[in-house]
This record gives structure tokens, C-alpha cells and sequence, in this order.
């Protein structure tokens, strides 16, 4: 089993511990993973002024891949879901395959449409399996309660991500169950983060944020689980500065999937937390259950 | 003579040049660095900053700098091994070639004395170093032109590096080779150093002597032909091992100058006779004196700069360094920039450029552009727009600072080169985009108002060409064949499907955000499709709405009616936008191809 890893932008300025815990994760489940330094911006952000351009980033990523035999895996939900929205409409659209292969060709590429998208958590319940994936597990938590943040792009549209039902998805919460940890059904857990309008609306965006966190709470969160740098960024951005109406309130770290997993899978701290979190989540450790700390 | 006159004059140039950009650091700045400090601030700031850190911890972590990464250039070598090589051959055989052929008499003499360049191992150690500057320029005039590298660009300062360094070593190796050959060289040095007696017209030893060079070390004569007497030829080396060989070498050791001496010697006699060692001599002098005067205004500056660069970076940083400091390392790193382009060749937005064609989209040509801006050259309203548009569609993922050879923190410059542009009142649509999740995370560094008027400005600009279009007053055309909307996506087409249903409008989390969400957002999800539907154009793609939405998706997952809602609104915001870089003047295309 090998992909062809797709880091995008953020994870490796911003997240750099979402890269190293699923490195780290990866590896003991035997997942292969191949580093392509040619790899650029899926187009995410780009998709609102400049379509064409957007198909291009992303495309180029796709060809890239193909080239080298490789299926993509996304740890970024935008990204999956820019880099899949790509490649079905370049599979529906010939005319558009055929202008953004002609730009492609400058650089001595071509896209045929034989790449599959996928995301880490996707790759985690389907490729590697959960049964496997349980196998694994040495340190299952106790008495952890989760609040997974299943996050808009990968959801959404369902009919180009294939990700999960996206009315009752179930991905996320069997894997965080997996781990032991006790998995909410949470009353905003379909919601978005807010990021994508951070910089644009900052009261709109933040206000999506502070409700979200506020309903994890309110069901009893310890953590909020992500698996995408937007949402993870967003939650600690909304947390890290003085909040009028909650500042006094405890904050619901952040916690990356890859860093609840790999705690359990007995992988060292250094390499799920290498880098150090503006809200700390570190805590989930107190959680292993005792039987199993001496282990 | 040249010499005399010329050395004084290009190290004065050299020095007035050196002066002229120590100035420029400590003078110039982004706006966002450098406006609470004047120079004398900066002046301080950096006495007190290199005072500290010499005294301190950090000495060490300047000291593995200096070795790893300006001595054996460990940022190149992780990026690509044979550019690397490239650069090892150029950086060290220059080095040897300046501080042990060119400053000789400065560094050798007093290590090695007595010291002579035509003595072994000095003899040959210099054509090696030629060879490797050689070795290294061919692969760098390779990558340059022959090996065609997307995004490298290529300006007249890189012709001129190779062009000056090509002149120096090309007139270096061929003087050497006609020095060999020349017969009036011979003559001079015998009469300077040989021990051979009394008169010199037919001399017999000297005859002798000429006799062996002719045959053994490449000289070209006119005297010598036919078979040689063996006797002679002793004679002549007897004579050569006690008035030559104590400061000379074979010249055969000289193994760029020997071949080209061999090549050079049927038309020798003539090109001595023109006297072409001297006037050789003169270019190779002057190029040398041209490269030195010119060096700090050049690209070839970098041989200073850039280490300055990478030793700051080594021990400086946002959180710990005096703001002035980073004001001033930022000019620093402006002339750090050896234009090699690998920021532009890794570039995450490099296909962008592909698209829209605006070169200030590459790390590297956005550089040179904002050395030209905090120069204080008035640039063009398009130029000015130009430069923002390439430098806010950075996503600040961080890898120009990582792969940059001289180590500049590209990174900030561009986070701060951004803030200034936003702040000149530049209508930029990008801010409209994901593109400003960055800036959002950091908006606590930004003084409130700053930090909005850029973003409220935009959002009026990208309405504005809509206005007349939303007031009505065009009839409407209802008749049931759904208009045309030049959607690019084609499976956006559908919103004809839309039975009013306002599922979408009820589900959308921006809507929910306010109170009376039609006076904050104008045209809602519903009201949008609606408008499409009677193909009322301009108040759907000039409203607000387009623009806060999250793309989160919810509208298109529960239409009943399968309209791809969310894919509708991106199609808006793209005509909208469109439109908005079309009336800036910016070239290349943008948003839709109708």
C-alpha cells in the first residue's frame, strides 16, 4: 500500500505536527508513502476569482501523481476536496482535460484521469481497515470524550467527495472509537469551521468557530478532534485570543486524529507533537488507560 | 601603468559602492518594519544586535553557520546535488584563484615564502582552479539555457555574472597559453634571470636554452627548426636547471595554458609579434578591476551579501531580534538574492503563473520588484497592482524560505511587502479569498483599523461595476428557455431546476449568522437562483452574499432539485472578479475564458 502524499500548504508553515504524527502513523500501519517536491497548491483558494487557474494547481498535482503510478493522500480537507472536484470535472469534461493538459504540457506533463483522492482518514478506514487498525492499538484511552470535527470539504459536495454519508457520517467516529476514546454525536458536528472566510469576514468566521466550540462543551468535549489544518487552525485561533463572551471558559483543545491515534498506537510524543500547540492537547495522555500506562 | 591607475580607481568605486548599500540598509525598509525607527536606530540596533550575539551562546550557532552553510553550502547541496557542484566549483576555484593568484603577493608571499605562482604546487593548482570555475560555469550556462527549467527567468544581471567571469578566466587561460609560446617572453626572462654570459646576439648558450623550451616547454621560435643536435639540448638543460627551473615549473603542468599553447602555436610568431600577451594582459586586468568596481551594484555582490544573510538568519528571529534589526536584515536580504530562481521553481502557486502570465507571482522576480519599490522608483498603478496581485496569491506555505540558498526569509518579506501594498489602497479581489486566511490568523499583529479598511475597500470595489445593473429598469426577458450564463464548470448550469424552495437559505450557516441576514448579505441562496433564473445577472453576481460564503456546502447537498447552489456562487464570484481584473489593466487571463 503507497500513496503519493499531498501536504498542501498549511500543514508544513503552520501544522508542521499533523505531518510528522501522520508520518509517524502511517508507517506503523504500513502505509508506503512517497514525497513529491513538485507538488504545488491543490488551487484551493484560488477557486473564487479563477476557476481556470484553480483546475490548473490542482491538476498539475493529479498529473504528477499519475506519472508516478501513485493514488494522492490528502491530509487536508480542502485540499481533498479541491483535488477531487478537479478530477471529476476533468473526467466529465473533455474540453476542459484538453485546455488544462495543453497548459500541463509545458512542463512536460499530461493528466488522463486515472488518479484516485484520498484522505487520511478515508485511507485509514478503508485501506488499512479498522479491524487492522485495532489490531494495533497498545495504549486505548479511557473515559476520553471526543468531539470529532468531520469538516465540510471532505463531507461535501458528497456527490464529488464519495467521502462518507453526508447526512450521517460514520468514518470519523468509528476511528475515534477505535482508539477507545468515546466518540460525541455532537450537535454541530456537521457545521463548518468558519475558515474558509477568515480575512474575509472575520465576524461571520470566528462567530462559526466560538459556536462550534461552545456546542462541543456543551456536550461535554474534552478535546475537539480535526483532521484538516484549516479546522485545526481555526480552532485554536478562536481559542488563543481573549473571547468576550467565553473568556473566563476552559478551552476545547484542538486535538489532530493522527495525535489521538498514534498516542495509542505507543508512537513517542516528540514525533506527534513536534511542534508545539497554541492551545495544549497534550493532556489526552491522562486519559491512557492505568492498566495500560506500565504496560 | 593600467594597473596603477585603474586598481586605485575600481577600489574606490568598490568601496563608494559598498558605502552606497550599507546606506541603503539602514535607510530603506517595508513600511511595516522599518516605519518606527529612523536610521540612527537602526545603526544602533544593529551594533547592539551583533554585539550580543558575539558574546553570547549564539557565537556557536554563527560559527556552524559560517561553515556549513557558507563554506560548504549546505542548503544548496539539499536541494539539488548538481547544482551544488556547480556552485562548489565556482565558489572554490575562484576563491583559490583570488587569494592565491590574484592577491599572490598579499596572502601567499608571507604563508610561503619564498613564494612563486610558477612553482609547483602553485603552478598547477592554478589552472585546476580555472578548471573548476570552467567546469562550474558550463554546468551554470547549461542550466541557464540548454536545460529548459520552468520558471527560471533569466535577466541582464545573470548574463552579465557569467559574461564577467567568462572574460576573466578566458583571457586568464589564453594569455597564459601565449605566454608560453611568446618568443619576446622568452627573450625578457632569460635576459632578467638567465646566467648566461656577455653578448646575446648568437649566443650559443642561449641558443641551447631556446633549443629545450622549443622542444620540451611549448616555445615558439623563430631560430629553432630542423633535427636538434642532442648535445645541445643538454647544454640546454643545464642551463635551464640553474637559471630557470628554481622559480619555473614545466609548463606542461599548466594544463589549461599548455594545450592552448599547442593549439595556439602555428600562428605564434605572428601573434607575438602583435604584441597580443600584452594587450591580453591589459583585458584580463581590467576585467578583473571592471568585476571588482562593479561588484557591489551586481549580482556578483552576492559574494558578500549572501553569507551576511545566512549568518543573520542563523540567529535572528522575529520573536527574539530587535524590530529594527529585522527591518534592516530585510534590505540586507534584498541584495542577498542571487536571482538562482529556485523559489520560483518550487514555488506552491508556480501553475498560477502559468495562467495569468504576471511574473510577480514568482518568489524570485517579486523580489526584484520590491527592490525597485522600497528603492523608492515610482512604479506604474499597474505595476503596483501587478505586484500585489502576485504576491497576495502566496499562500505562505514557507517553501522559498525553506529551499533559498542564501537563506533569506522570504516568507516575511512577503507577509510584509503584502500589508504595505493592501494599505496603499489597491483594490485587490484576491483579499476576497482563502488567500487572506493567513493575514486572518495573524490579525492581532495589525492595528485594528488597518486591518479592515483593505478588506471593506475591496468588498465596495468588487460591487461597483453592478450597481447600474441591479437597479432595474431592463425589462425582463421571461421567456422559458433558461439564459445563458458562461458558467466554466459545466455541470454548474442547473439553477433553472430551482423551485424556490429555500432549503438552501434555510441551511446556510451565514444566514443564520445574522439577525436580518437580507440587509447584511443582500440576495440570499434562493433570492440568487431565483435572480439567475430570470437572468438578472448583475444583482446576483453584485452582492454581498457571493462573498461570504463559507463554500461549506450545506445549500448543495439538500437542494431537492440537484442545483449545485455552491458551484453557482463560485461561478459568481469568478465573473465578478473577472470583471475586476480586467478593468485593473492586468494582463494575462483571469477567471473565465469568455
Amino acid at each position: 500500500m503507497k500513496f503519493a502524499l499531498f501536504i498542501g500548504c498549511n500543514i508544513p508553515a503552520r501544522v508542521g505536527q499533523y505531518l510528522t504524527s501522520a508520518r509517524a502513523v502511517l508507517d506503523r500501519l504500513g502505509v508506503e508513502l512517497a514525497d513529491f517536491r513538485s507538488f504545488g497548491c491543490c488551487g484551493y483558494p484560488l477557486r473564487s476569482l479563477d476557476q481556470q487557474g484553480y483546475l490548473l494547481s490542482s491538476a498539475r498535482n493529479l498529473a504528477i501523481a499519475e506519472n508516478a503510478g501513485l493514488d494522492i493522500l490528502a491530509l487536508c480537507k480542502c485540499c481533498f476536496g479541491s483535488l477531487k472536484k478537479a478530477a471529476q470535472v476533468l473526467k466529465e469534461s473533455p474540453s476542459l482535460k484538453e485546455e488544462i493538459n495543453r497548459f500541463l504540457g509545458r512542463e512536460g506533463l499530461e493528466y488522463q484521469s486515472r488518479v484516485q483522492v484520498k484522505h487520511i482518514l478515508s485511507v485509514l478506514y478503508h485501506d488499512v481497515g479498522l479491524e487492522a487498525l485495532q489490531g494495533k492499538i497498545i495504549k486505548p484511552y479511557k473515559g476520553l470524550k471526543v468531539a470529532p470535527q468531520v469538516g465540510c470539504h471532505a463531507l461535501r459536495p458528497s456527490r464529488v467527495t464519495q467521502f462518507d454519508d453526508p447526512l450521517h457520517p460514520v468514518i470519523f467516529d468509528a476511528l475515534v472509537r477505535a482508539t477507545g476514546a468515546e466518540s460525541l454525536a455532537w450537535d454541530s458536528r456537521l457545521d463548518c469551521c468558519g475558515a474558509p472566510l477568515l480575512g474575509v469576514n472575520d465576524e461571520v468566521s470566528l462567530q462559526r468557530t466560538r459556536d462550534k466550540i461552545k456546542k462541543s462543551r456543551e456536550a461535554g468535549a474534552d478535546y475537539l478532534c480535526t483532521a484538516c489544518p484549516f479546522c485545526h487552525l481555526q480552532f485554536e485561533t478562536a481559542q488563543k485570543r481573549p473571547l468576550s463572551s467565553e473568556g473566563s471558559e476552559k478551552p476545547v483543545a484542538p486535538l489532530l486524529y493522527t495525535q489521538l491515534l498514534g498516542l495509542s498506537l505507543g508512537i513517542e510524543e516528540e514525533r506527534l507533537w513536534s511542534r508545539e500547540d497554541s492551545v495544549d492537547s497534550r493532556g489526552i495522555r491522562s486519559y491512557i488507560r492505568e492498566d495500560e500506562k506500565h504496560a | 601603468m593600467v594597473y596603477q591607475f585603474f586598481l586605485p580607481l575600481a577600489l574606490a568605486i568598490f568601496g563608494l559602492g559598498l558605502i552606497y548599500k550599507i546606506y541603503f540598509w539602514f535607510s530603506k525598509g517595508l513600511v511595516r518594519t522599518s516605519r518606527n525607527f529612523t536610521t540612527w536606530e537602526r545603526v544602533q540596533a544593529a551594533f547592539q544586535g551583533i554585539f550580543k550575539t558575539i558574546f553570547s551562546l549564539q557565537a556557536g550557532a554563527l560559527a556552524k553557520a559560517l561553515v556549513l552553510d557558507v563554506l560548504f553550502q549546505r542548503r544548496t547541496f539539499k536541494e539539488d546535488l548538481l547544482r551544488w557542484a556547480m556552485h562548489m566549483s565556482i565558489y572554490w576555484g575562484f576563491m583559490v584563484l583570488l587569494l592565491m593568484h590574484a592577491l599572490g603577493s598579499l596572502v601567499m608571499a608571507p604563508l610561503f615564502p619564498p613564494y612563486y605562482s610558477t612553482v609547483n604546487p602553485f603552478f598547477f593548482l592554478r589552472d585546476l582552479s580555472g578548471l573548476l570555475v570552467l567546469a562550474g560555469m558550463s554546468l551554470a550556462v547549461y542550466r541557464r539555457f540548454i536545460q529548459k527549467v520552468p520558471r527560471l527567468k533569466t535577466h541582464f544581471m545573470d548574463y552579465y555574472a557569467l559574461a564577467i567571469l567568462m572574460l576573466i578566466l578566458g583571457s586568464g587561460i589564453l594569455m597564459e597559453g601565449i605566454k608560453i609560446t611568446s618568443y619576446s617572453e622568452f627573450l625578457q626572462m632569460a635576459r632578467d634571470f638567465g646566467t648566461i654570459d656577455s653578448k646575446w646576439e648568437g649566443n650559443q648558450e642561449l641558443q641551447a636554452l631556446e633549443t629545450l623550451w622549443v622542444r620540451q616547454y611549448g616555445l615558439v621560435s623563430p631560430n629553432v627548426k630542423g633535427p636538434v643536435d642532442p648535445q645541445v639540448l643538454a647544454r640546454g638543460r643545464e642551463i635551464h636547471e640553474m637559471s630557470c627551473l628554481e622559480c619555473h615549473s614545466a609548463t606542461s603542468w599548466a594544463f589549461l595554458g599548455y594545450p592552448t599553447a599547442k593549439l595556439l602555436s602555428p600562428i605564434a610568431l605572428f601573434l607575438d609579434r602583435t604584441g597580443l600577451p600584452a594587450i591580453l594582459w591589459v583585458v584580463h586586468v581590467l576585467s578583473c578591476l571592471v568585476g571588482l568596481a562593479y561588484l557591489p551594484f551586481s549580482k556578483m555582490g552576492h559574494i558578500l551579501f549572501t553569507p551576511l544573510s545566512l549568518l543573520m538568519n542563523a540567529v535572528m528571529d522575529r520573536e527574539r531580534s530587535h524590530p529594527a534589526n529585522i527591518a534592516t536584515r530585510q534590505m540586507i536580504e534584498l541584495d542577498a538574492c542571487t536571482h538562482c530562481g529556485t523559489c520560483s521553481t518550487r514555488c506552491s502557486v508556480g501553475a498560477v503563473y502559468e495562467t495569468w502570465g504576471n511574473e510577480n507571482i514568482l518568489p524570485s522576480e517579486k523580489l526584484h520588484s520590491l527592490k525597485a519599490l522600497v528603492r523608492g522608483k515610482a512604479l506604474e498603478p499597474v505595476q503596483l497592482r501587478s505586484l500585489l496581485e502576485g504576491v497576495y496569491c502566496c499562500t505562505s506555505c514557507d517553501r522559498c524560505t525553506v529551499v533559498c540558498p542564501s537563506g533569506i526569509n522570504l516568507r516575511e518579506l512577503w507577509v510584509d511587502l503584502k500589508e504595505d501594498l493592501v494599505q496603499r489602497g489597491i483594490p485587490e479581489r484576491l483579499i476576497l479569498s482563502p488567500y487572506s486566511f493567513v493575514r486572518g490568523l495573524n490579525q492581532a499583529l495589525h492595528p485594528r483599523k488597518e486591518y479592515d479598511a483593505p478588506i471593506q475597500m475591496v468588498r465596495q470595489a468588487v460591487a461597483l461595476p453592478f450597481e447600474e445593473g441591479k437597479k432595474g429598469g431592463i425589462p425582463l426577458d421571461l421567456s422559458h428557455q433558461a439564459p445563458a450564463l458562461p458558467v466554466f464548470l459545466p455541470d454548474a448550469r442547473n439553477f433553472a431546476n430551482c423551485f424556490v424552495c429555500q432549503n438552501c437559505t434555510n441551511i446556510c450557516p451565514v444566514v443564520a449568522a445574522f439577525e436580518n441576514p437580507e440587509e447584511a448579505l443582500g440576495l440570499l441562496p434562493h433570492q440568487i437562483m431565483t435572480s439567475l433564473g430570470l437572468g438578472l445577472l448583475d444583482p446576483a453576481r453584485g452582492n454581498r452574499m457571493i462573498w461570504d460564503c463559507l463554500t461549506c456546502y450545506q445549500c448543495q447537498e439538500h437542494c431537492p432539485q440537484g442545483v449545485m447552489v455552491t458551484d453557482l456562487l463560485y461561478e459568481l464570484k469568478n465573473l465578478a472578479a473577472g470583471n475586476q481584473r480586467g478593468s485593473a489593466g492586468l494582463t494575462g487571463q483571469g477567471g473565465l475564458r469568455s
